[in-house]
């Protein structure tokens, strides 16, 4: 196997979709699972222009970050779902423009 | 001359450590450390030969200093630890060392929190602005100069009185902020001495050889004089002063006014006038403006005062109107003025301020509203006030006038208009100090007030003020001649 | 005698240190003996010298007190016959004014405070007049300066007395300011401030007439005027009057106001170069010699009427100078010093004797009571008129005849010179008819005693006899021509003030002319209260400086510059508002200026790249 056999073009393309939709999920969305799950998109969106990327040039780092990425994405999300519980418990709702203390 | 450093500073320490022991036990220390100094002092000098007093200090030669100390510190940037004494060196330096010991006097009943500590930062301070004196490095110089107001913030900020946070933070970030623009300037001296020579040096005579561009000369200068004016304070740049001295401790508007004001015009005539001779001559209108603007806005402000410290201090942006005007007017006869002026001013007003601390410890009030008529109740420390008041306004016979004197005489030479209006400050100078006496010792008295006198050390603190005031005015010359060879080489046309 | 010139001012000196320092280990006796006799031995010291005097300057140096650069003064002395004059009036005047004081003071709380002002005051003052610089001279200057201030403050529980001292400070400071600016003035034009040096060297360097001369000689007059209360730097010598007696009579008539007027005849090298200074001297002394004669006559306190007539007499002193009459104007001066002093010791004992009485108008008929102090008046103001074989009248005429020849000027000065000396023969037997004659309101409740009644009977003596006393001052001034005027000249300027005398009589004991209903008219009115006021130089001053410096005082006190670094603040207080309120805490708000600040990074990038 070398190289990819969709074009890479296609593949970057998907992966802006996949940002940009979770961009927007991120700044619509007011409950927090929900922005959690658009962050997630995100993640995966880089991740995916990682791996065509690696695949494009036929390195194996995109596959490494691709590693990372995912690690970094379990730790985000069982952080993340931390924070929802507390928030949670403390605001008795899910939504996130509830928890604005950090107001200056 | 290190070792004097290294006294005050480790005895700061040990100051503090020792208040574990005893909280009385700290300004015994203090007391003992700081008497040590000043005997190490006089003895250092004291073995010195009788020609060397005389002999000009050369920057090459550096056996033609009373003292001269050179270690490498950062070689790679020319940085070294550099360390010298002429006769101006040695009058700060002792003046500082006496300062600390009358400061020390003052603080010895007021201050009952925290003991250790506070006799620390004293000590400290003493320590950055006798580093400061002798520095010859510019950026050992800029350390002392930054490593002295740290203790001097905590003094202020912790053993102030009700505004003290206010003041503490303004006195901080002026000198600070001003410092900051010295720093500038001398890394770009430094950088400047590269590009002409191909290495780094701060050394106070590499610098002295630079040659500038006159544009660029202009700037570099204009960042010392800044730093070095706030210090001072000169008008514009004093309003730090009167916040800072009216809610210092009295120790610590003591060292403020004493020594630390000092600084300002030290470096003033050490570097800001000498490293730059043309664009400070250039420049010399401006500064002299300021500084006989400060004498008379000093004098105006102060009478309208209610606080007595506050009054003091105004007054001292009034006096060091004067240090400006003789260091700009830049003559033997107008800087030996301004020298001895730095030095009257340290001991008259020093002793105003704890006149006003001593009054403020007795009734709890700076406010010469409620005063009045105190001669009645404590006439020692009327008669003490009387003379200062006296010192302060410049009567002939007492070391300010010789100071005014001589420098108003120097600044004629080169700028009568500016020697008149200065002279308008001789005018207004004895009216708000004698509405201070007036307000606060003389007028219609009350006997049920209870105002204890002087007790016995505070006597003697005042007696010694004033006999070295008397001194000074009667016979000024030694002091003059110790700092005349230093005088000399930094005035222009001087031998190499 | 030369070696030991230094003990002239030092014994006073070492009396007042003492007197300071060791207050509370004397009793009165002691604290009095120690202020007189220090005064005394000075005395002793000075008499010794005038009687070793060969004629020749003497001078000694005790010690270099700062060199720098071209300036060298010394703490050192000069003594010619001008010095001589001046020490034995200081110490001889100044001794029968301590014996006095020993006696009018006693029982007062600062007993000691108090001699110990007045030996530093002679101190300063013998100083004055010995220093062979100027700058010595200033110190002593200043020194009667501080003194005067504290001496006039002595009672300074009554914060007016305060403010008189404050204010006599203070206006004499202002002449000093000018002085110190006519020395700076001075050495740079000759590099030094030793008198002599001064006076040669100008000679040689200066043409007559030349402006930097007419300019530092008119400095040095201003220094003068402050000095020695002349227009228009007068006013603060009414009020200093708030002092105790025997001060006025030492600072305030004898000596330190008379300091003026030796300044002016110790630098008249200069002055002669610079005759339009000359001039303004000589017209200074004039005005105020008649703008105080006519004060003093509208005046009720007996203090302030003396005061006044100080102003006048050292008035004269001014237009003798001013006219080149230099040994007539010091002749007067020791004139004065007798009679003027004579005559505050004897309103001091009335003031004494009568409950600190003040007002003329509530005394009268004190012959018979007080015998002793009726003829010291007597003898005081008949000296002050200049009434004939007086020791006045022969330093007076003196003056009044040089004036006359004056060139240009000279006759309108002459006749203002005489109108004065008529207003001060009316206003001298004004009060000596007026406290001493007529009915007796106030009785005296004690006599003055022997320590006051000596140094009256000795100033009796020289005031009658003080005009044959000669002054050793003609190797000092230049050779004046003899005046000799016409006859008739002669006879006004004699006679005048013995018509003052008898108007005085007819207005005020006789009562044939009764002039109150001129007075009491309506321009009388007005006139007697500007008279009365001193022609309304003090409501000037105050409308002219004082209230604009209060003024001035009141707008600067908020501290106007640190509202320029309050704006510095204010700014950025602002300015972290404003980000502050970006700030809003939410999560998604962040996450879109995030995301736009990252668009709008790689446009940038994308653009820089060349995109």
């Amino acid at each position: 196997m070398d190289g990819l056999q969709v074009p890479l073009e296609h593949v970057l393309g998907l992966a802006s979709l996949l940002f940009a939709l979770g961009l927007t999920g991120l700044m619509v969305r007011r409950n927090i699972l929900f922005v959690l799950m658009s962050l997630e998109v995100m993640l995966n969106s880089a991740a995916l222009a990682f791996v065509a990327a690696g695949a494009h040039w036929g390195q194996p780092d995109g596959q490494v970050v691709f590693m990372l990425v995912l690690t970094v994405t379990a730790a985000e999300v069982s952080v993340g779902l931390g924070l929802v519980l507390q928030i949670q418990r403390r605001f008795h709702t899910l939504d996130i423009d509830a928890a604005t203390r950090l107001r200056g | 001359m290190i070792y004097l450093l290294l006294i005050l500073f480790l005895g700061g320490g040990l100051a503090w450590a020792s208040e574990r022991w005893n909280p009385q036990a700290p300004r015994w220390v203090a007391l003992a450390v700081v008497s040590f100094a000043l005997l190490y002092l006089v003895v250092a000098v004291a073995r010195l030969p009788v020609e060397q007093f005389s002999l000009l200090p050369a920057a090459s030669q550096p056996d033609t200093w009373l003292a001269h100390t050179r270690f490498d510190w950062m070689p790679r940037f020319g940085i070294h630890f550099e360390l010298a004494m002429d006769g101006l060196s040695l009058t700060l330096v002792a003046l500082t060392l006496l300062l600390g010991l009358i400061a020390l006097s003052a603080s010895w009943s007021e201050i009952d929190q925290r003991t250790g500590f506070f006799q620390a930062n004293l000590l400290w301070s003493l320590t950055g602005v006798v580093g400061v004196f002798m520095a010859l490095d510019l950026f050992l110089f800029f350390v002392f100069y930054e490593v002295m107001l740290v203790p001097m913030y905590l003094l202020i900020a912790i053993w102030g009185h009700e505004a003290r946070s206010y003041a503490s933070m303004k006195f901080f970030i002026f000198t600070q902020a001003s410092g900051l623009l010295m720093l500038v300037s001398i890394v770009v001296l430094a950088y400047q001495h590269a590009l002409q020579t191909g290495s780094f040096s701060f050394s106070y005579f590499d610098l002295l050889d630079n040659r500038l561009d006159p544009a660029l000369a202009f700037w570099v200068m204009l960042g010392f004089f800044l730093a070095f004016t706030v210090k001072l304070p000169g008008f514009p740049f004093h309003t730090w002063l009167p916040d800072a001295h009216t809610q210092a401790p009295t120790a610590g508007s003591v060292l403020l006014a004493g020594i630390l004001l000092k600084t300002g015009a030290y470096g003033l005539l050490r570097f800001a006038i000498p490293l730059f001779p043309d664009a400070a001559a250039e420049f010399a209108p401006v500064a002299m403006a300021l500084g006989a603007a400060g004498i008379i806005y000093g004098a105006v402000l102060a009478f309208a005062q209610s606080d007595f410290k506050r009054l003091v201090a105004y007054s001292s942006v009034s006096h060091m109107g004067f240090v400006l005007l003789g260091l700009y007017a830049w003559n033997s006869l107008a800087v030996q003025g301004a020298i001895v002026q730095m030095v009257a001013h340290g001991l008259s007003t020093a002793a105003l301020f704890m006149i006003a601390g001593s009054l403020q410890q007795r009734m709890h009030t700076r406010d010469m509203s409620r005063m009045g008529g105190l001669w009645l109740n404590a006439p020692r420390m009327g008669a003490c006030a009387l003379f200062f008041t006296m010192a302060s306004l410049g009567l002939p016979g007492l070391g300010n006038f010789v100071a005014e004197f001589l420098v108003l005489l120097g600044l004629f030479q080169v700028a009568p208009r500016m020697a008149v209006i200065a002279a308008v400050g001789l005018v207004t100078g004895a009216v708000y100090s004698l509405i201070m006496l007036q307000r606060s010792f003389q007028g219609p008295g009350d006997l049920e007030r209870t105002v204890p006198d002087y007790g016995r050390r505070e006597l003697a603190t005042m007696l010694l003020m004033v006999a070295l005031l008397i001194w000074l005015g009667v016979n000024p010359q030694p002091l003059l001649e110790l700092t005349q060879p230093a005088v000399d080489s930094l005035l222009p046309g001087a031998a190499p | 005698m030369t070696d030991l010139l230094w003990l002239i001012p030092a014994l006073p000196l070492a009396s007042a240190t003492l007197l300071i320092f060791g207050s509370q280990w004397w009793g009165p006796r002691s604290v009095a003996a120690l202020g007189v006799g220090s005064v005394a031995a000075a005395g002793v010291c000075v008499l010794l010298t005038i009687l070793s005097w060969q004629g020749a300057p003497l001078q000694q140096t005790l010690w270099t007190w700062i060199a720098v650069g071209e300036l060298s003064a010394g703490v050192s002395f000069y003594i010619d016959g001008l010095t001589l004059v001046m020490l034995s009036v200081i110490t001889g005047v100044g001794f029968l004014i301590h014996l006095y004081s020993a006696e009018f003071m006693s029982g007062d709380a600062s007993y000691a405070r108090y001699f110990a002002y007045l030996n530093l005051f002679v101190t300063a003052m013998l100083t004055l007049v010995m220093a062979d610089n100027l700058l010595l001279l200033f110190l002593g200057w200043e020194g009667v300066g501080a003194c005067s201030y504290l001496l006039v403050g002595f009672w300074h529980f009554d914060a007016a007395n305060g403010a008189a001292a404050r204010k006599a400070f203070v206006v004499t400071r202002v002449g000093d300011a000018a002085m110190a600016l006519g020395l700076f003035l001075l050495f740079r034009e000759f590099g030094t401030l030793d008198i002599q040096a001064l006076g040669s060297a100008a000679t040689a360097q200066w043409e007559v007439g030349d402006p930097t001369a007419v300019l530092a000689t008119a400095l040095l007059l201003g220094g003068a005027v402050g000095k020695s209360a002349q227009l228009p730097l007068h006013t603060w010598l009414p009020d200093a009057m708030a002092g105790p007696t025997p001060v006025s009579a030492l600072i305030h008539a004898a000596t330190m106001v008379t300091a003026g007027v030796y300044l002016i005849a110790r630098t008249h090298e200069l002055f002669l170069l610079a005759p339009p200074t000359l001039a303004a001297v000589a017209i200074i002394g004039l005005l105020t010699l008649l703008l105080a004669a006519f004060t003093a006559l509208c005046q009720n306190d007996i203090k302030r009427i003396l005061a006044w007539s100080t102003i006048s007499q050292i008035g004269y002193m001014f237009l003798g100078l001013g006219v080149g009459a230099w040994s007539a104007s010091i002749f007067h001066l020791m004139t004065h010093a007798f009679f003027k002093a004579l005559l505050f010791l004897a309103a001091g004992a009335i003031i004494h004797c009568l409950h600190h009485e003040h007002d003329i108008r509530k005394m009268g008929g004190l012959r018979s009571r007080l015998p002793l102090v009726f003829l010291s008046f007597l003898i005081g103001a008949a000296a002050l008129s200049a009434l004939p074989l007086t020791s006045g009248f022969f330093s007076k005429d003196l003056i009044v005849l040089a004036a006359f020849e004056a060139p240009g000027i000279g006759p309108w000065l002459w006749a203002g010179a005489v109108l004065g000396a008529f207003l001060t023969a009316l206003y001298s037997f004004r009060l000596v008819f007026v406290v001493f004659f007529g009915r007796a309101d106030t009785l005296p409740d004690r006599q003055p005693g022997p320590a006051m009644a000596m140094p009256l009977s000795v100033l009796c003596v020289f005031s009658l006899a003080g005009g044959w006393l000669g002054i050793p001052v003609a190797s000092v001034f230049p050779t004046a021509a003899e005046a000799h005027p016409a006859l008739w000249v002669e006879a006004v300027s004699i006679g005048l003030p013995l018509l003052g005398v008898a108007m005085a009589y007819v207005l005020f004991l006789g009562r044939q002319w009764d002039a109150s209903g001129l007075v009491e008219s309506a321009p009388g009115q007005t006139l007697f209260r500007f008279w009365h006021a001193g022609w309304r130089v003090d409501g000037l001053y105050d409308w002219l400086w004082v209230k604009p410096f209060v003024g001035l005082t009141v707008l600067l006190k908020s501290e106007p510059v640190d509202r320029l670094y309050g704006a510095v603040v204010a700014l950025c207080q602002f300015c972290h508002q404003q980000l502050s309120r970006s700030q809003s805490g939410r999560l998604r708000q962040y996450a879109t200026v995030m995301a736009a600040g990252v668009i709008v990074l790689l446009g940038v990038v994308w653009r820089a790249a060349g995109g």
